[in-house]
This record gives structure tokens, C-alpha cells and sequence, in this order.
């Protein structure tokens, strides 16, 4: 068993960082020898989802797809503003994550897509991103690319019956998809995990992308 | 009905409404917040509701004159899925506690008559057993990203 390694966010080592190099080198020696996956704490679906594609819009109009987020990590998430409860849970636990990683947070973006294009336009996607963290972007867009990229990651979402007022529920999949920044998906999460957890595994994701 | 023959009346209506209210000053409330979305959009509210009566209490409602239509709601997912179902009532047990928290039970709180800035208190009235009480209870309105209150 591979005892937990403690990350290095510093390119050149300096002072003390240096003495962790080489004890964190042979742990991984030992891991790549042993072939020891690493120690996950979300759900590892490498090779079992696809790889992040979508043609969406962004908060500003702009046409986007998987592309324009390589480079970064990606967590992926699906929902709708007018969701009272549970979205906002969600996107408030992924702003705590950010806020944990630190520094680490500019290597990684949440994608907050869209269920209910008939009322999230990019510019109300925009406002919405913007009121929980600097680094969620809002994506929407036509109801046949919503469905493509929701069908995509085999996520369902269904419109409730209108209610007094003519407002609508939409019930949706909840999971979080977590990608390289190759754009390879990697990891998936639930709202029920821990911040810690999301922040360790993301932290072990950027640890492994700067290595290779 | 002279009045000499009508105030021992009254006096033993009050006395039924008083019993009728499940003693008084039996529900308090505590930790209440709204978390505030941009523009118009639905808020939730949440606060832990204490009942120190003999006599269990259900949350049926509330209003406020700070939002046009309230619905009282529980996240539920199952499956992987998410979404709320509307709730008749929430049961405050007699010398218990039941708590809406994100994630859970929650005021959906809808058309607000003015936007509600982060850091304002907004009181709503909480109806209990379809309006046989009510407790009027200050919410600290809390920014999108809030995680408590």
C-alpha cells in the first residue's frame, strides 16, 4: 500500500521541497512497479466514458465545444437556475473545493451545462456561473445539443408539469465528470461527496498531468 | 347576550385557543437563511424548527410579503437523479426538532417583489397545521454560493 503522497505545488523545489522529491520518486517508482493505480476516492471511468465533446454556447454567446477547455481540468456538471436547492448545493460544494485547492484552482474549470435551455439563455447562464465562483462557465444552448452531449454522458433529465405561476421542475442526473486536460474523462463524482475527496482526487490529477 | 354572561365566554374561548396553539412560545426557530439567486430566480430557505410542546407541530407553509408564492419542498435524488417533491407537511415532534438544510426539506421561495441583496433579513411566516399557528421568523438572506447560515 502506497502511503498518501503530499502534493508539490512548487516547479522549482525550493528549501524543504527538495527532501520531499526523493522519497515521493521512489513511492512512485514503487507505484509504476507495482503497477498500483492511484488511490481514488471518486469513481475512476477511465476508458469507460468518452472524451469531452459538445458544441454549446457560453455566458457571452460565444459558440464553444470540448476543445476550448483542454488544457485545464473539467468538472462537468448538469442542472438548471431555476433548481432552488439542489444545484446551488452542488455548485457552492464545487466553489468550496476550488477555494481548497488553491493556486490549483486556475488549472481546472467547471462546466455548469444547461437542462432547461428554454429558460437559461447565455446571458442568465452567465450571471448564474458568475454568483458562485469565477472559474464555473455556463453552457447552453439548442435543445438538440443539450441533448446530444446530455445523451453523451448518459445523463437523464426529464421536464416536471407546469406548476401554479408556470414555472417547471426539471429532474436531472446529478453526477460530476471530471476530465484531463487532455480532455479524457477520468473520474466521476456525486453531490454527495466530501469536498476533501473532490480536492484530493483533483489535486492527484494535476500532481500526474505535470509528471507526464 | 348580556356582556356579564358573554366575558366568561370569552375567556374560555382564549383559554381553548391557547391549548389549541400547542402552548405558547412552544416553536422557536434558529439558523435561518435564504440562499439568494441572481435576478428573479426561485431562493431556498432553510432554519431548524424546535418544538418544546406536549404536542406535535407541522410546518404546512409560509408567506411573506417579500415573495410572492412559497412552496414548502424536498430534494430527493434516487438513481443518480435529482429533484424535489412538493410536502403537505413537515412534522416538528413534541420536544424534537426538524431541520430544512440544503440538500433536503427547503422553502422554495418564488417572485420575489424586490430583489433581496445578501445580507438583508427577510422575515417569513411559518404556518403550522394549516394556520392553527404561525411564528413569524427573521431569514438572513445569504449570497448564491453560502454554504449554511
Amino acid at each position: 500500500m502506497v502511503t498518501e503522497m503530499q502534493p508539490i505545488r512548487r516547479t522549482r523545489p525550493r528549501g524543504r521541497a527538495r527532501w520531499l522529491i526523493l522519497p515521493t520518486l521512489v513511492a512512485l517508482l514503487c507505484a509504476c512497479a507495482r503497477g498500483t493505480a492511484p488511490s481514488w476516492r471518486l469513481t475512476d471511468v477511465r476508458g469507460h466514458l468518452p472524451d469531452l465533446r459538445f458544441h454549446l454556447t457560453d455566458g457571452d454567446g460565444h459558440a464553444v465545444n470540448g476543445r476550448t477547455y483542454r488544457g485545464r481540468l473539467a468538472m462537468l456538471y448538469f442542472g438548471y437556475t431555476h433548481c432552488p436547492d439542489v444545484c446551488p448545493l452542488t455548485l457552492s460544494h464545487l466553489h468550496q473545493v476550488m477555494e481548497k485547492l488553491g493556486p490549483l484552482a486556475d488549472d481546472v474549470r467547471i462546466l455548469f451545462v444547461s437542462v432547461d435551455p428554454a429558460r437559461d439563455t447565455p446571458a442568465v447562464m452567465r450571471q448564474y456561473a458568475a454568483a458562485f465562483d469565477p472559474r464555473v462557465v455556463g453552457l447552453t444552448g439548442s435543445e438538440s445539443e443539450i441533448a446530444a452531449v446530455a445523451k453523451r454522458y448518459r445523463v437523464a433529465y426529464t421536464r416536471g408539469p407546469t406548476l401554479a405561476g408556470g414555472g417547471y421542475e426539471v429532474n436531472h442526473s446529478s453526477g460530476i465528470y471530471i476530465f484531463d486536460a487532455r480532455g479524457r474523462a477520468r473520474l466521476l463524482g456525486t453531490p454527495a461527496d466530501s469536498d476533501d475527496d473532490i480536492v484530493h482526487d483533483l489535486r492527484t490529477l494535476v500532481e500526474m498531468e505535470q509528471r507526464s | 347576550m348580556s356582556a356579564a354572561r358573554a366575558l366568561p365566554l370569552a375567556a374560555l374561548l382564549l383559554v381553548a385557543a391557547g391549548a389549541l396553539a400547542g402552548g405558547d412560545g412552544a416553536l422557536t426557530a434558529d439558523g435561518a437563511w435564504i440562499r439568494v439567486l441572481p435576478g428573479d430566480l426561485p431562493a431556498a430557505g432553510y432554519v431548524t424548527l424546535r418544538n418544546a410542546g406536549d404536542t406535535e407541530m407541522a410546518l404546512t407553509g409560509a408567506r411573506s410579503s417579500a415573495y410572492r408564492r412559497i412552496m414548502l419542498h424536498r430534494s430527493a435524488g434516487a438513481g443518480g437523479m435529482s429533484g424535489m417533491v412538493p410536502v403537505a407537511r413537515l412534522p416538528v415532534p413534541a420536544h424534537g426538532t426538524a431541520r430544512l438544510a440544503p440538500g433536503g426539506y427547503h422553502l422554495m421561495l418564488m417572485d420575489p417583489v424586490h430583489p433581496i441583496a445578501p445580507g438583508r433579513k427577510v422575515t417569513l411566516t411559518l404556518v403550522f397545521d394549516g394556520g392553527r399557528e404561525t411564528l413569524n421568523v427573521e431569514f438572513r438572506a445569504r449570497p448564491a454560493n453560502a454554504v449554511g447560515p
